[in-house]
């Protein structure tokens, strides 16, 4: 499996909206938490070595 | 009770009034290593002389923790069940976060093995057991108090300068093995780049002697409240010792640090009373280096004057008695022409894998306990919050992932039907054998294993058929019917086949000896 690159999740702009929210009321170290909680779950979730690789260096090009 | 320090004696060695033979093997250091490399080349007759520039064993316990692979060499050492008995046999782990479990490990959930997972065992008494092992035997010159000053190489050996306390002397070699620790003077009279990492922390390691009903686990803590922010280790030793690991931070003051004053408060916050003895003191700051290339053709790094790890985990000297068995059988070889030179870059090989996994394991756990500030230690914190949660987030929990043999790089026959965990390059895994060992009836000499087949001679090997037991059929044949495994001298897997074909048991084992 490749990492997905096309849109994949039903209801972008209601998880746009989701992720924004769970931040509310939080300060800028406890948001950094949670991103950081958030990544451990979905790759643990996602399960796959080869698409984790491939999401880290597609992050890491927007930022090159 | 405290270890009783007994110096052994120096005896004035020939050398010093009249030019000695060429000896076959110089070895230098009498640390664990070097110790057990001279009983290893003993074993294939193989005779020594081993040179160390002090009389007594280790000073402060230092490793402790014995990892199954090093009890099995050990074993073949003769000290094993030495080791065995006065350790303190242990395989389960717990690690904490502030005041809560979060992970625990079993190194060993199965049945079916002579040595256990891990013994603790203080590193003189290591020592002490190999030293009288080397003194009983005839092969091995263990000279005290003798003190290597200079190495250079000729063409066919390696020449040693050595002071003694009554003068010096030199010593020819075929071949001079290294052993020589951490800060190895023969790598830097050989001008020899040690590369690698060193780790922006200092740990408080303490042994103290206290009566405690406390079991034998190992126990880690992240952050608990009785040392904030740090992490803490907590392991049992024989004689009623315990060794504790306290991170202590960069800015802390080492010499300070030591200070039974200091010390003191530190470790009854630990244990939570002052009932205890100060039995060893020291504060360390870790690396991880390693030299790119253990031959340098006379002249053989065995150790940790070959590579360094930070000890969460175990590896080093673990790692170091996986280089003397990778070793001596291939230096024997050599030694007797039974073997091309070559064989010893096999050596180099494995061993360098060996020590780059070991590297990269401790240099994680390092880097897990010692985040940089930032990014680092979030990721860090967040999993450590996590685990006390969510089941998987305890297997990213790294308080040091302990010591495994490698599998070493293998282009040996293999055959995906049978068991992953005895593939080539693999450790040959233990089985019951009647009242024994299937791991005694290896190692020492090249070994086919036929099982649930026949075959009658090979040359170069001996054949040996174990019965097919349960665990027999769990570690090598799986849901095949036979199976012929080629072992090598130090019991590792060197190619095997569901069946018998004599041309390609053959041709293995001559790969095997480079011939
Ligand atoms: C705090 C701590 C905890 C550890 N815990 C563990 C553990 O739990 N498990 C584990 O496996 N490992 C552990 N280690 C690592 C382990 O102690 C070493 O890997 C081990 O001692 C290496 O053995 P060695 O024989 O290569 O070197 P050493 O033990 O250092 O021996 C080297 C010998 O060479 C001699 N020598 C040096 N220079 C000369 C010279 N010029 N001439 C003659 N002789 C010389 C020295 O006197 C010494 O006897 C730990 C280390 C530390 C510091």
């Amino acid at each position: 499996m490749a990492l997905i690159e096309t849109p994949n999740l039903d209801d972008h702009d209601g998880f746009y909206a989701e992720l924004l929210a769970a931040h509310q009321g939080l300060s800028e170290d406890q948001s950094q938490a949670l991103h950081a909680q958030l990544i451990l779950i979905l790759a643990n979730h996602v399960g796959n070595r080869q698409v984790l690789s491939e999401a880290l260096a597609l992050a890491r090009t927007c930022l090159d | 009770m405290p270890y009783d320090y007994r110096p052994y004696p120096y005896i004035a060695p020939p050398g010093l009034t009249a030019p000695e033979p060429r000896h076959r093997v110089v070895i230098v250091g009498a640390g664990p290593i070097g110790l057990a490399m001279a009983l290893d080349l003993a074993n294939y007759d193989v005779p020594s002389v081993i040179l160390d520039d002090n009389d007594v064993v280790s000073v402060g316990s230092r490793a402790i923790c014995w990892s199954k692979r090093s009890l099995e060499i050990l074993d073949r050492l003769g000290v094993g069940a030495k080791v065995v008995e006065k350790g303190v046999t242990w395989k389960v782990g717990r690690t904490f976060h502030r005041e809560a479990e979060v992970f625990n490990f079993d190194l060993l959930p199965e049945e079916g093995h002579k040595m256990p997972a891990f013994v603790n065992l203080q590193q003189y008494y290591v020592e002490e057991y190999l030293i009288e092992a080397v003194q009983a035997n005839d092969l091995i010159d263990v000279r005290f108090k003798n003190t290597v000053t200079n190495v250079v190489q000729s063409a066919d050996c390696a020449v040693v300068e050595i002071e003694t306390p009554d003068g010096s002397y030199t010593l020819e070699a075929d071949y001079l093995i290294a052993c020589d620790g951490a800060k190895s003077p023969i790598r830097g009279m050989m001008g020899l780049d040690f590369k690698g990492e060193l780790f922006e922390e200092r740990f408080l390691i303490a042994d103290i002697e206290m009566q405690a009903d406390f079991p034998s686990e190992r126990r880690f803590w992240f952050e608990p409240t009785f040392h904030p922010g740090q992490s803490a280790l907590l392991h049992k030793q024989p004689d009623d010792i315990y060794r504790i690991d306290l991170q202590l931070g960069w800015d802390a003051d080492p010499e300070e640090e030591r200070k039974p004053e200091n010390v003191i408060p530190r470790i009854e916050k630990v244990v939570g009373h002052r009932d205890f003895k100060l039995d060893w003191v020291s504060v360390y700051t870790f690396q991880c280096r390693r030299l790119e290339r253990f031959v340098h053709d006379r002249v053989i790094f065995v150790g940790d004057s070959a590579h360094i790890v930070s000890p969460f985990g175990a590896r080093g000297g673990n790692g170091g008695l996986q280089d003397v068995d990778a070793l001596g059988w291939r230096l024997a070889a050599v030694l007797e022409q039974r073997a091309p030179p070559a064989i010893l870059g096999d050596y180099d090989t494995e061993r360098v894998h060996g020590a780059e996994e070991n590297i990269m394991n401790s240099s994680r756990a390092t880097k897990f306990m010692t985040p940089a500030d930032g990014v680092e230690h979030l990721l860090r914190d967040q999993v450590l919050a996590l685990a006390g949660k969510a089941p998987f987030a305890r297997a990213w929990v790294n308080s040091g992932r302990l010591s495994v043999p490698c599998v070493y790089p293998s282009d040996g026959a293999d055959d995906p039907a049978l068991p992953r965990a005895a593939r080539p390059g693999a450790v040959a895994p233990d089985a019951p054998w009647d009242n024994g060992w299937l791991l005694d009836a290896l190692g020492g000499r090249a070994v086919v294993l036929a099982i649930g087949c026949e075959i009658s001679e090979v040359s170069g090997a001996q054949v040996v058929s174990p019965p097919i037991s349960q665990f027999v059929r769990e570690r090598y044949l799986g849901d095949a019917r036979s199976a012929v495994y080629l072992i090598r001298p130090d019991q590792v897997v060197a190619a095997r086949w569901p069946y018998v074909d004599p041309a390609s048991i053959d041709r293995a084992v001559a790969a095997m000896w480079r011939q």
